[in-house]
């Protein structure tokens, strides 16, 4: 067993960048997602690598988009309304086919909302976050240790289909501090034949652009992406089941929500209710096919979520209308207790859920 | 002596290099029309060139080679 | 002998500007620069949105297309990357001094070792003609068809004036290219701007006063005058910064 350090989830994000590679870290100052600069802004000088806090998250994107251009892996972080700025950056990176991560520690909103976990950019994040076309791989930590590996793993992601990871986390994962194994194998960086990093006259210039302004040729660039995007949503979907064998009820959630679901479902347990989890670990490709596998089991499927209700969508989708869905959910900032869950999974198992 | 060589299929036609010409060289060439649908430019007394090449210096095609 | 032809580092194909506008001058001027300084195979080119944004099929060193206002930021991220790399943004009046200006105002306080060439027309083109951060006080535009109204819309943005009150950039001046002399003055700037990264000295912009005949609705010839007769007496041409001239 390798050795374990306690850590923040924020700094265990920032370790994990370095130790897959990243050596390139653009940001802009917003809670609650400060400790990540804070660490690279400590670290990078230190390993030849380049920390720096850029004018605006207008600006930081658009150096993301720099390095990325020249094949090196590169991140940046922000915080909910940050990653609103990002947005333009984020397409142009789509457009553009080009790696990168960026890690949205959520915060409440709309507007500027509040400084406490949120996972109300949900729509935000799985929807394709920018104008056009696209979408981001997005992973969903719910663990310090998982802030850690799945960087890790977002990083080669990217690289494997040019495209931009995005770690959707909230401000009570990267603030909790948690014991992390920091003992990864990071695979090789595939080659980068594309990448602008000069001709040494030895080849054709390459051109990294998303400017089409033939429609046919757009929408031959969109075709191809959305051909690799078939691909991942066949090979890369992650999730975890939880007591999904025997279950009557089944509770869904994501990230900090999970670990609530977690706890009320043990206590359901020791109440003799038959209830499990699937916890979607990518959003974006959505864990379609669990949820096909259990509508014909359950009674009915609970959305636990920071939000309005954001990935109950996709859950519904998912299910069909072959079971209920129903949500159970705080927003701006506040999570469901264990509780509330609890109250959710009961009247569902009750099937008082309509 | 000097020579002028023209890529007529990229001239715009817009005359900045006749105007220039100190030597009236230079006319745009009202009776053609190049690929582009362009007047392109052309040389009407080629022999008087000094190849001081202000055509290709405000040429912004980059259409004009000049040879002495 | 020959004495002028196209360089090697400009691609031999049609460029898509309008007759006459002095953006092909420009382009064919940084080519010459990159030539001469025998850098063409590891610089690498930053065109963002504007008229000047399919420059990537123009140069044929590696090039990349940026958003609107963002190019030096790109160009940041590039050039740390690879501070080996010559890194060059190409941007217009309203991409550098409108929605780009943090960018511009933060890579130079930061002395990024990047050469920026900053097309000063006066007037948005690509969109058709619209009002620019530099269009000059009365100058009619499609979006000030009664002259640009300082008391409504403000003066316009001097560059380079601005940018030495700062203490980061290494070079800055503003050249215009609607004569033989102006282009070759304009040459000269533009080489010093790239052997400033060559050398490691820092940000070097070069602002070029440039005609756009279509949307300012002058002949190409008349436009030139106009840069003379408007445009320079309240965009002095010279060098506004120049640190190792000290």
């Amino acid at each position: 067993m390798a050795n374990k350090v306690l850590m923040k989830g924020n700094e265990a994000i920032a370790e994990a960048a370095i130790i897959a590679g990243c050596r390139h870290y653009f940001g802009y100052p917003i809670t609650p997602q400060t400790e990540i600069a804070a660490y690279m802004s400590k670290k990078m000088p230190k390993i030849g690598g380049t920390f720096l806090q850029a004018e605006s998250e207008v600006a930081a994107i658009n150096m993301v988009y720099g390095v990325a251009s020249t094949g090196l892996r590169v991140m940046t972080s922000s915080s909910s309304p940050g990653i609103s700025l990002k947005g333009e950056g984020l397409s142009y990176l789509a457009g553009a086919d080009l790696p990168a991560l960026v890690v949205n520690v959520q915060r409440g909103g709309p507007g500027l909302g509040g400084i406490q976990p949120s996972q109300s950019d949900y729509f935000q994040a799985t929807k394709g976050g920018a104008h056009g076309d696209f979408h981001m791989l997005v992973i969903a930590p719910a663990s310090v240790q998982e802030m850690a590996e799945l960087t890790v793993k977002g990083f080669e992601l990217a690289d494997k289909y040019r495209m931009t990871t995005m770690i959707l986390a909230d401000g009570t994962l990267g603030q909790m501090m948690e014991p992390v194994s920091l003992d990864f194998d990071v695979k090789p960086m595939p080659e980068k034949p594309w990448a602008a990093t000069g001709t040494k006259m030895q080849r054709k210039h390459n051109i990294i652009n998303s400017l089409y302004l033939k429609p046919e040729e757009l929408e031959r660039t969109n075709f191809e992406r959305f051909e690799r995007y078939k691909t991942i949503e066949e090979n890369e979907v992650m999730y975890e089941e939880y007591l999904m064998e025997d279950a009557e009820v089944c509770v869904t959630a994501f990230g900090i929500a999970s670990r609530v679901a977690k706890n009320a479902i043990d206590e359901a347990r020791k109440q003799g209710v038959k209830v499990g989890l699937i916890r979607p670990i990518t959003l974006w490709p959505f864990p379609t096919k669990v949820f096909e596998k259990y509508a014909d089991k359950v009674k009915g499927f609970i959305s636990v979520e920071l939000s309005m209700g954001q990935m109950i969508e996709d859950v519904r989708l998912a299910v069909n209308g072959k079971a209920p869905v129903t949500l159970c959910n705080r927003s701006g900032g506040m999570i469901p207790s264990p509780e509330q869950v609890l109250e959710s999974i009961l009247k569902v198992n009750n099937g008082g859920n309509k | 002596m000097a020579v002028l060589t023209f890529k007529t299929d990229k001239c715009k036609g817009c005359g900045l290099c006749v105007e220039v010409c100190p030597k009236n060289v230079l006319q745009i060439a009202q009776d053609k029309i190049n690929l582009k649908g362009h007047h392109p430019v052309e040389a009407k007394n080629p022999e008087a060139c000094i190849g001081c090449a202000f055509c290709a210096t405000m040429c912004p095609d980059c259409i004009i080679k000049v040879e002495r | 002998m020959v004495v002028f032809d196209k360089p090697n580092s400009l691609c031999d194909v049609p460029m898509h500007y309008c007759p006459g506008c002095t953006h092909g001058i420009v382009h064919r001027l940084v080519a010459e620069v990159i030539d001469e300084l025998q850098i063409e195979g590891k610089t690498i080119g930053i065109a963002p949105v504007g008229c000047s944004v399919m420059a990537y099929d123009y140069f044929n060193c590696d090039m990349i297309e940026a958003a609107h206002g963002r190019a030096p930021a790109v160009a940041t991220g590039v050039k740390r990357a690879n501070p080996d790399n010559i890194v060059f943004t190409y941007q217009g009046d309203g991409d550098l001094a409108s929605i780009g200006m943090a960018e511009t105002v933060h890579s130079a306080a930061r002395n990024e070792n990047i050469t920026i060439i900053f097309i000063n027309n006066a007037i948005y083109g690509m969109t058709g003609g619209q009002m620019a951060p530099t269009s000059l006080p009365g100058q009619v535009t499609q979006t000030s068809p009664y002259g640009r109204d300082v008391n409504a819309c403000g003066y316009p943005i001097k560059v380079c004036e601005m940018l030495s009150q700062l203490d980061g950039p290494e070079y800055l001046e503003r050249v215009a290219v609607n004569n033989v002399k102006n282009v070759k003055n304009a040459k000269k700037a533009i080489k010093k701007a790239f052997e400033n990264q060559v050398n490691k000295k820092g940000f070097s912009l070069v602002e070029v006063i440039s005609s756009c005949p279509t949307n300012w609705g002058l002949t190409p010839s008349d436009a030139l005058k106009w840069i003379d007769e408007k445009m320079i007496p309240y965009y002095p041409l010279g060098v506004y910064k120049d640190r190792s001239a000290k």
